[in-house]
C-alpha cells in the first residue's frame, strides 16, 4: 500500500470514527451530571465495609477478581519482557566504565533517595485510607530505587539490586494474592471474598478486612516488577552489545 | 461553579494540546520528552476531576517510567547500528 | 462550557493517536502514539464519572455523606487502566528492540519491505 493511499483509508476510518463518537457522546450522561448509580452504591459498600478510600475499597474487595487479572496481566507481561530481552548467544555483556557525576546531582539523588522510598512505602501502606494504594507506591519505590543509578553509576545499582531476588518478590507477590483470596475459601466463602478478618475501626491502618493485604500483595508485586522491568531495559541499553551483527550490518549498509 | 468549569477546561484544553504534539513530533527522543509533558497535563487534569488516586499513578507511570521505557529502547536501538535510518528521522 | 466538551476533546485525543500510528515512520515512536490512544481513555472514563460540586472519594478526612462524591467505579476502572497501559507499552517496547535486532530497522514501512 503506497502512503498516499494509507493516508486516504486512514482518512476515511477516522471521518467515519468521528462521527460515531459524536453520536455517541450525544447519549452519554451529561458531563457533570448528578446520577451515578453505581458510584453511589459503591461508596456505601465501602462504608459498611470500613474502607475509607472508597477507590481502593472498590479495586481490593468489590472488584479484587478484576485485580487479579490485572495484576497477573502485569505479571505476565513482566515475564513476556524477561524472555524477550534476555541475553543471546551471540551477543557480549560489556560492563559500562563508571562515569564522572557531578556532585551536586550526586548529592541531590542521594538525598532524594531516602525521601522518595520512605514517601512510597507510605503511599502503599495507607492505600486503604488516603489515595495511593499498592500500585502508586510501587511505582514509586522501584524509580527511587533507581535514584542510585543517576547519583552514582550502574554498578553502584547493580550491587543493591539483585534482579533475582526482585523476580522472587514479583511471584510471592502475585501468589500473595492468589493465597488470600484462596484463605477466603477455608472460611466457606467465594473466591476473595472476606470471612476471615474483622473489618476494625473505620479510618485506621488495618480497617478493610482484606483490603490491606491484598493492597499490600500487589505493592510488591508491582515494586518487583517495575525493577524488574527497567533493568531488564538497563541491560539492553547499557550492557549488552552485539559486536558481530554491528559489524555485519555496517558490512551490508 | 463557573471557575471550576474554567479550571477543567484549561486542563483538557492542555492535554489535547500536548497529546497533539506528543504525535506530531516525529523523533522519539524528544517525543518522550513530550510525552511526560502529556503525564503532567493529565495529572493534573485528574487532580481538578476529583480522582486523586488516578492522578497519583498517571504520575508515577505516564510522567516517568513510560518516558525512562521510551528513553532507553531508543538508546539501544541506535546503538545496534543503522545509522542511516537515525540520520533520517532527525 | 457545553457538556460534550470533555467527550470531543478524548475523542481527539483518540483519533489524533491513530493517526500518529499510521503515519509513523519509528516503531518507538509509534508506541508513543498508542500511550497517546490511551490517555484517550483516561480521559473519557474519568469524565464520564465526574459530578458538578463533587469531592473525591476518600473519606480519610471527611465525614461520609458530608458532601457529593464523584464516581469511584470509573476511578478504579481508569487505575486499572493505567496499570495495564504502562504494561502494554513495555511489552511492546520489548518487541521492537527483538525487531531492531532481528531486522536492523525500525521503519515499518522498511520492515514490510523486508517481508515482501
Amino acid at each position: 500500500m503506497t502512503i498516499r493511499m494509507r493516508r486516504w483509508v486512514m482518512g476515511t476510518g477516522a471521518i467515519g470514527l468521528a462521527a460515531l463518537f459524536v453520536a455517541a457522546f450525544m447519549r452519554l450522561p451529561r458531563f457533570g451530571g448528578d446520577r451515578h448509580p453505581y458510584g453511589d452504591r459503591a461508596t456505601d459498600a465501602a462504608l459498611t465495609r470500613h474502607t475509607a478510600n472508597v477507590v481502593s475499597s472498590i479495586n481490593f474487595d468489590l472488584r479484587a477478581f478484576d485485580t487479579l487479572g490485572e495484576e497477573s496481566i502485569l505479571f505476565a507481561a513482566v515475564l513476556g519482557t524477561v524472555v524477550l530481552l534476555r541475553q543471546t548467544r551471540e551477543e557480549d555483556r560489556v560492563p559500562p566504565r563508571s562515569a564522572a557525576v557531578d556532585p551536586w546531582v550526586r548529592r541531590y539523588a542521594l538525598a532524594a533517595l531516602p525521601v522518595a522510598l520512605v514517601v512510597g512505602l507510605y503511599v502503599v501502606a495507607h492505600g486503604q485510607l488516603s489515595p495511593g494504594g499498592g500500585f502508586q507506591g510501587g511505582v514509586i519505590v522501584a524509580t527511587a530505587v533507581h535514584l542510585l543509578y543517576i547519583g552514582v553509576d550502574y554498578r553502584a545499582l547493580e550491587r543493591i539490586r539483585p534482579v533475582a531476588l526482585y523476580e522472587v518478590g514479583d511471584a510471592v507477590g502475585e501468589a500473595a494474592y492468589l493465597l488470600v483470596g484462596a484463605a477466603a475459601l477455608i472460611g466457606g466463602s467465594a473466591f476473595l471474598a472476606n470471612t476471615l478478618l474483622p473489618y476494625g475501626t473505620f479510618n485506621t491502618l488495618t480497617s478493610g478486612g482484606v483490603v490491606p493485604l491484598l493492597n499490600l500483595a500487589v505493592g510488591i508485586e508491582v515494586a518487583c516488577a517495575v525493577v524488574v522491568l527497567v533493568s531488564r531495559f538497563l541491560d539492553q541499553a547499557v550492557e549488552i552489545t552485539d559486536a558481530a551483527s554491528d559489524a555485519e550490518g555496517a558490512g551490508t549498509r | 461553579m463557573v471557575s471550576e468549569d474554567l479550571v477543567v477546561s484549561v486542563c483538557l484544553v492542555l492535554v489535547a494540546a500536548s497529546a497533539t504534539v506528543a504525535v506530531a513530533v516525529r523523533e522519539p527522543v524528544r517525543q518522550a520528552l513530550v510525552l511526560a509533558v502529556l503525564g503532567l497535563a493529565l495529572a493534573a487534569l485528574f487532580t481538578v476531576l476529583q480522582a486523586p488516586d488516578v492522578a497519583l499513578s498517571q504520575l508515577a507511570v505516564g510522567s516517568v517510567l513510560t518516558p525512562l521505557l521510551i528513553l532507553l529502547s531508543v538508546r539501544k536501538v541506535r546503538r545496534r547500528g543503522h545509522p542511516t535510518g537515525d540520520e533520517a528521522q532527525r | 462550557m457545553t457538556h460534550l466538551f470533555p467527550y470531543l476533546i478524548a475523542g481527539w485525543i483518540f483519533l489524533v493517536g491513530c493517526y500518529g500510528l499510521a503515519t509513523s515512520r519509528h516503531l518507538v515512536h509509534a508506541v508513543g502514539c498508542l500511550a497517546v490512544c490511551q490517555s484517550a481513555t483516561y480521559v473519557l472514563l474519568l469524565a464520564v464519572g465526574y459530578r458538578e460540586g463533587g469531592t473525591a472519594p476518600v473519606h480519610s478526612d471527611l465525614a461520609p455523606h458530608s458532601r457529593p462524591l464523584v464516581d469511584p467505579v470509573v476511578q478504579a476502572l481508569t487505575l486499572t487502566d493505567v496499570v495495564v497501559g504502562a504494561t502494554v507499552t513495555a511489552l511492546l517496547l520489548a518487541l521492537v528492540i527483538q525487531v531492531a535486532k532481528r531486522h536492523g530497522t525500525v521503519d515499518p514501512d522498511e520492515l514490510s519491505e523486508l517481508r515482501g
